[in-house]
């Protein structure tokens, strides 16, 4: 395996873009046996960019929370290519309450631009969703574990990575805005959007650094793409990894961990002028 | 998400100053001696303007106040201890010119970032206030921000005060990457601490409360009051017209708007705010053991 530390933001970019990078629907199988998915948020709807349901995890059963890309135009359609409306956040904080009820651990597979932006999207409160989402997620009383497997886009990945750990896939990126919208920002022009993804720190390594992810999980040689099975094995050695390390926590130990992962980010200083 | 928030905020009420309303430019008034209605375009004197509140008298937007006006007007006399002065950010994603900048928005607005955090009272309660000020960076939340906001909230747990915060933002700070994120996290976390403590907390949208703030402690308030036609709501208007192509009516993600779609309890004037507010805290202080009892 050769070592992809340094590969550019600009790269990994299109790695994760490439036709054909397994999404949700690939791994569930390949990662979880006896997928039961669940819909619905009991408000709205039930949003297809989000799918959720119960599953056991090497014999130990799980709550599964993804976001959904779609591999083709029809299934991009159902999922709205990957950018979830309220209902998606509402449907996962449902099944999070739900594992909390019965005292499964939670598994959030991350992959989306960002949430939705839209007039319907507004109306149903994509922001109150988004914030109930991050501020439940921090309360819930089982281990929750989020994996980035490509994008994670703003706000929008952020209401499902508020957990005990973050891991990412080794070519995913994790922004406070896309590529493409910090380059439109900075500098009116939107095709600048390769040199803005390597300027934003962005990739795990970056993120590693910031202490805003905690593991790297190696994708198979030249991105996920080339062999899905191998990489959905290393995901599964790390949520195996993961769980035996937050299983044995104490609750209050557990939530202040938590807690403090965020708590702890942020660099200030006095100003001494 | 964030694309063109910030233009958005500046242009959606100054961007089309429509020539066909009334009063519009035409007496070439210097600028400074009166206020232009983002809104209604309606031109008012200045002293006029401001003696209203800085309130436009004819069509009734609630335009921007800086932090120390809106203290002024929200809490008692000379009650404010301010928390966390002299704090500054670091640059942590190493953003080309991120200090320079900083330091000319902090000699021209008299700020240090872009929120006010303090214990104070109003009418005599004690509570924990968080103002932010648009003028500094429109407002956006990096680790200041959320350092400041997250320490108030975790304050006013341990002394078991409420909270009222008045909110104003273009949402994350681009400039500081992934921990601006980080900081709704953070600062929705620490709300979530005050809200399991049972403290009240009130949340007081100003103009204009957009993204990540909105995604986070901005929307977790026990009761949400907004200011009348403020612009408030998630992600950029013109992001939102790029999706849809087509043109947004004028009251979207207004006041007004959110109202209607349930996601505030009130309008209130800003003449009434102060007072509405007191008598929100008298209405949550802590009952004597019995409740009816003794009444």
């Amino acid at each position: 395996m050769s070592d992809t530390t340094n590969l550019p933001a600009s790269k990994r970019l299109e790695i994760i873009r490439t036709k054909g990078r397994p999404t949700a629907r690939d791994y569930i199988p390949l990662i979880f046996d006896d997928f039961f998915e669940m819909h619905g948020d009991r408000l709205y709807g039930d949003d297809g960019a989000i799918m959720g349901g119960v599953a056991y995890f090497r014999g130990l059963p799980v709550t599964v929370i993804a976001q959904v890309k779609g591999r083709n135009l029809e299934e991009n359609q159902a999922c709205n290519f990957g950018m979830p409306h309220p209902e998606g956040y509402r449907k996962a904080l449902r099944l999070a309450h739900q594992a909390e009820k019965f005292h499964r651990p939670i598994i959030c597979l991350v992959d989306t631009s960002g949430a939705f932006c839209g007039v319907e999207a507004e109306k149903r409160g994509q922001g109150e969703a988004i914030a109930r989402s991050i501020m439940e997620f921090m309360e819930v009383k089982t281990p929750v574990i989020s994996i980035i497997m490509g994008e994670g886009g703003s706000g929008g990945a952020l209401a499902m990575c508020v957990g005990d750990e973050l891991a990412m896939l080794e070519n995913a990126i994790y922004s406070v805005i896309s590529p493409r919208g910090f380059a439109s920002i900075l500098w009116k022009d939107a095709s600048r959007e390769n040199e803005a993804a390597d300027i934003m720190h962005i990739t795990a390594h970056d993120l590693v650094d910031l202490k805003v992810c905690d593991y790297i999980i190696e994708e198979s040689e030249g991105g996920a793409h080339t062999d899905p099975e191998l990489t959905a094995e290393n995901i599964s050695d790390y949520i195996f990894a993961a769980l035996k390390r937050n299983l044995q926590k104490g609750l209050d130990e557990m939530l202040n961990g938590r807690y403090n992962r965020f708590r702890a980010i942020g660099q200030v200083q006095n100003d001494l002028s | 998400m964030l694309e063109d928030l910030f233009s958005v905020v500046k242009t959606r009420f100054n961007g089309d100053s429509s020539d066909d309303a009334p009063n519009s430019d035409k007496t070439n008034i210097p600028k400074g001696l009166v206020f232009k209605c983002p809104r209604c375009s309606v031109n008012t004197i200045m002293d006029e303007f401001t003696s209203n509140g800085k309130v436009c008298p004819k069509c009734g937007y609630h335009a921007r106040l800086t932090a120390r006006e809106r203290l002024d007007i929200t809490i008692d006399k000379g009650s404010l201890e301010e928390f966390d002065k002299d704090m500054i950010s670091c640059n942590p994603i190493d953003f080309p010119d991120y200090e320079k900048k900083q330091q000319a928005l902090r000699e021209k607005t008299g700020l240090r970032d872009a929120v006010i955090t303090g214990r104070a009272k109003i009418r005599g309660e004690d509570i924990v206030i968080i103002v932010m000020d648009s003028n500094f960076m429109m407002a956006s939340m990096g680790s200041v921000v959320g350092e400041k906001i997250t320490r108030a909230f975790e304050y006013a747990t341990q002394e078991r005060l409420p909270v009222i915060a008045f909110t104003a933002s273009g949402g994350a700070r681009m400039q500081e990457g992934i921990v601006s994120l980080m900081q709704m996290a953070k600062t929705s976390g620490a709300v979530g601490r005050h809200s399991a403590a049972g403290l009240l907390y009130i949340t007081v949208w100003t103009d204009p409360t957009t993204g990540g703030v909105t995604a986070s402690f901005a929307s977790l308030g026990d009761i949400i009051i907004a200011e009348p036609k403020v612009l408030i709501g998630f992600a950029g208007r013109r992001v939102i017209e790029g999706t849809i192509k087509q043109k947004l009516p004028d009251d979207f993600q207004s006041a007004e708007f959110m109202l209607e779609n349930g996601f505030a309890d009130m309008i209130v004037e800003r003449k009434r705010m102060r007072r509405t507010l007191a008598h929100l805290l008298k209405l949550h202080k802590p009952c004597e053991k019995g409740g009816w009892n003794n009444v």
